[in-house]
């Protein structure tokens, strides 16, 4: 079953950090849990996402597209990434959602992905 | 009419004894509780129609399975699931048509009872959710044992089942490094439907009383099943010694009897012996869990009960134990009546929790009582009698409010 994990982390917590602590706490951590990931051949598609301050929220209202700056949730942790992952089941996806260094320091949404043919 | 009867007790008797094998067998190859659950019932519907003709088969339990498992094939197939159905169908048709060669079911309730009590699954469903899948209870009745609606309580289990299905909760027994805390789900859910049928209210409500003995099947099925898991063992234990006691808790005309004032002769000693037992093959096997330290409170305090010597150094330490591992209100509530028996009311009351730490505790029964309790034995007997009061106004059992009540008419003015 194909699984999203969605990293959900403190926005704020990247710009805090100098780069040693990029360089160690995130790029590293990040490395070696992409790394178990391929070595696993479970991945089938994974995306780091740029901060909200870049994006916008559309949606239409009287036919018209009305456009909002920001994410569609103000919350402190935001969508910051995501894995998609092909695992036999939840417990798996869930343990692969538990490696993840942002489980750390943020939390990990496991969502499975809806199948059109079940 | 003669066979219609033999018929449907045969039927009943494999129900009893083999309905939970039969859901479990069928779900650990299609993931799918609701439609395990419809087949078996259309089975043993088909069973009551069939067997007084021709008479009972050789083997019920693997004429219902095949029957069982036609329908769940042919459920699958009017569905039309997609392309790739017809494949997965294959794999489910042949994994069930093992069964017809199997010369005995495989048992893979507990299975069945970790699905139910997966940690994605909401908490709160997971008594319910066991109590139907491996009992087949009506979501009625459990409806009534769990104070919710039918209908909610129904939107409920399907819901809970549809998640099993549609999230891909798996169904097997977890791995060891985290069979602790998985168990501990399952064990948790098994002794919520034990406590729910403990507070029945008039305790001659057969549907409610009914469940407290299917909580009892569970917990003998999970330390049969998980034979070397200590607290398995202890919560049977625990169970075991509350059964026990239950006729010495209500007088004839229905009056609360507090344990101190029970009538030792009116306890069930074999259900007791079997507790003792089982907690001593518990401690043996080296892990202490919350259980089994419950377990063992039950035990000092029959013991106390019924040689007159006094065990509250032992006691309080217990429950030091549990509440170092399961840091509750209810657990301190308990400790600090304990600690009042060894060091005098006054250390009780400071061993209380605090209602400000917790104002959970403001609606909690057992908190008030206990305060009016250690409060009378200070002297300090208006607030005891306001106490009381707010007990009396919390407590759901009539039974209970009335000995209240007792109490505190009883305090001196």
């Amino acid at each position: 079953m194909q699984y999203l994990l969605m990293l959900y982390v403190d926005e704020a917590l990247w710009p805090k950090l100098n780069p040693d602590e990029r360089e160690q706490r995130m790029s590293a951590a990040y490395g070696a849990y992409i790394e178990a990931l391929d070595k696993a051949g479970v991945v089938k598609g994974m995306n780091r996402l740029r901060s909200t301050a870049e994006g916008a929220t559309v949606r239409v209202a009287d036919g018209k597209p009305q456009v909002l700056d920001g994410p569609y949730a103000d919350s402190k942790e935001q969508l910051g990434g995501y894995f998609l992952i092909d695992v036999p089941d939840l417990d798996a996806a869930i343990s692969w959602a538990a490696r993840c260094p942002a489980a750390v320091h943020g939390a990990v949404e496991v969502r499975p992905i809806w199948d059109t043919q079940r | 009419m003669e066979g219609g009867e033999q018929a449907r007790s045969t039927a009943d008797l494999v129900a009893r004894r083999s309905y939970g094998k039969l859901v479990a067998f069928l779900v650990a190859r299609t993931h799918d509780v609701a439609a395990a659950e419809d087949a078996l019932s259309e089975a043993f519907a088909l069973a009551l129609k069939d067997w007084p003709e021709k008479g009972c088969p050789a083997n019920p339990e693997a004429w219902l399975l095949t029957v069982a498992r036609r329908k769940v094939i042919d459920a699958f197939r009017g569905q039309r699931r997609g392309e790739m159905a017809a494949e997965e169908l294959r794999i489910m048709s042949d994994g069930l048509d093992e069964a017809a060669t199997a010369a005995e079911i495989p048992d893979q309730r507990l299975a069945l009872m970790f699905a139910c009590a997966h940690p994605a699954i909401d908490a709160s469903v997971r008594a319910p959710l066991i109590l139907q899948a491996v009992l087949g209870l009506d979501a009625k009745t459990i409806a009534s044992a769990f104070l919710a609606s039918p209908t909610a309580m129904s939107k409920r289990l399907v819901r809970a089942k549809e998640k099993i299905r549609q999230a891909g909760i798996p169904f097997r027994i977890p791995e060891r490094e985290e069979l602790p805390g998985r168990l501990s789900a399952v064990l948790d859910a098994i002794y919520a439907a034990f406590t729910e049928g403990w507070t029945d209210p008039a305790g001659a409500d057969v549907i409610r009383r009914d469940l407290t003995e299917e909580a009892l099947f569970l917990a003998r099925l999970a330390a049969e099943l998980l034979p070397d898991e200590p607290e398995a063992l202890g919560l049977l234990a625990l169970m075991l010694h509350a059964e026990a006691r239950r006729h010495a808790r209500r007088q004839w005309h229905g009056e609360y009897v507090p344990l101190a004032r029970q009538d030792p002769a009116l306890w069930h000693t074999g259900m007791m012996l079997e507790a003792e037992a089982l907690l001593r093959r518990a401690a043996g096997m080296g892990t202490i869990g919350r259980y089994q330290l419950e377990a063992a409170l039950q035990s000092a305090h029959v013991y106390r009960c019924r040689t007159g010597r006094a065990n509250w150094t032992e006691v309080v330490q217990l429950y030091d134990a549990l509440f170092a591992l399961a840091g509750s209100p209810v657990v301190a509530i308990n400790r600090a009546l304990a600690i009042a028996e060894l060091h005098g009311a006054q250390a009780g009351l400071q061993a209380m929790p605090d209602l400000e730490a917790d104002p959970r505790l403001a609606e909690y029964q057992p908190y008030w009582a206990a305060r009016a309790e250690l409060l009378a034995r200070t002297g300090a007997y208006q607030e005891a009698r306001r106490a009381y009061e707010i007990a009396v106004g919390l407590e759901r059992d009539p039974a209970v409010r009335a000995f209240l009540q007792r109490r505190q008419a009883d305090l001196p003015e």
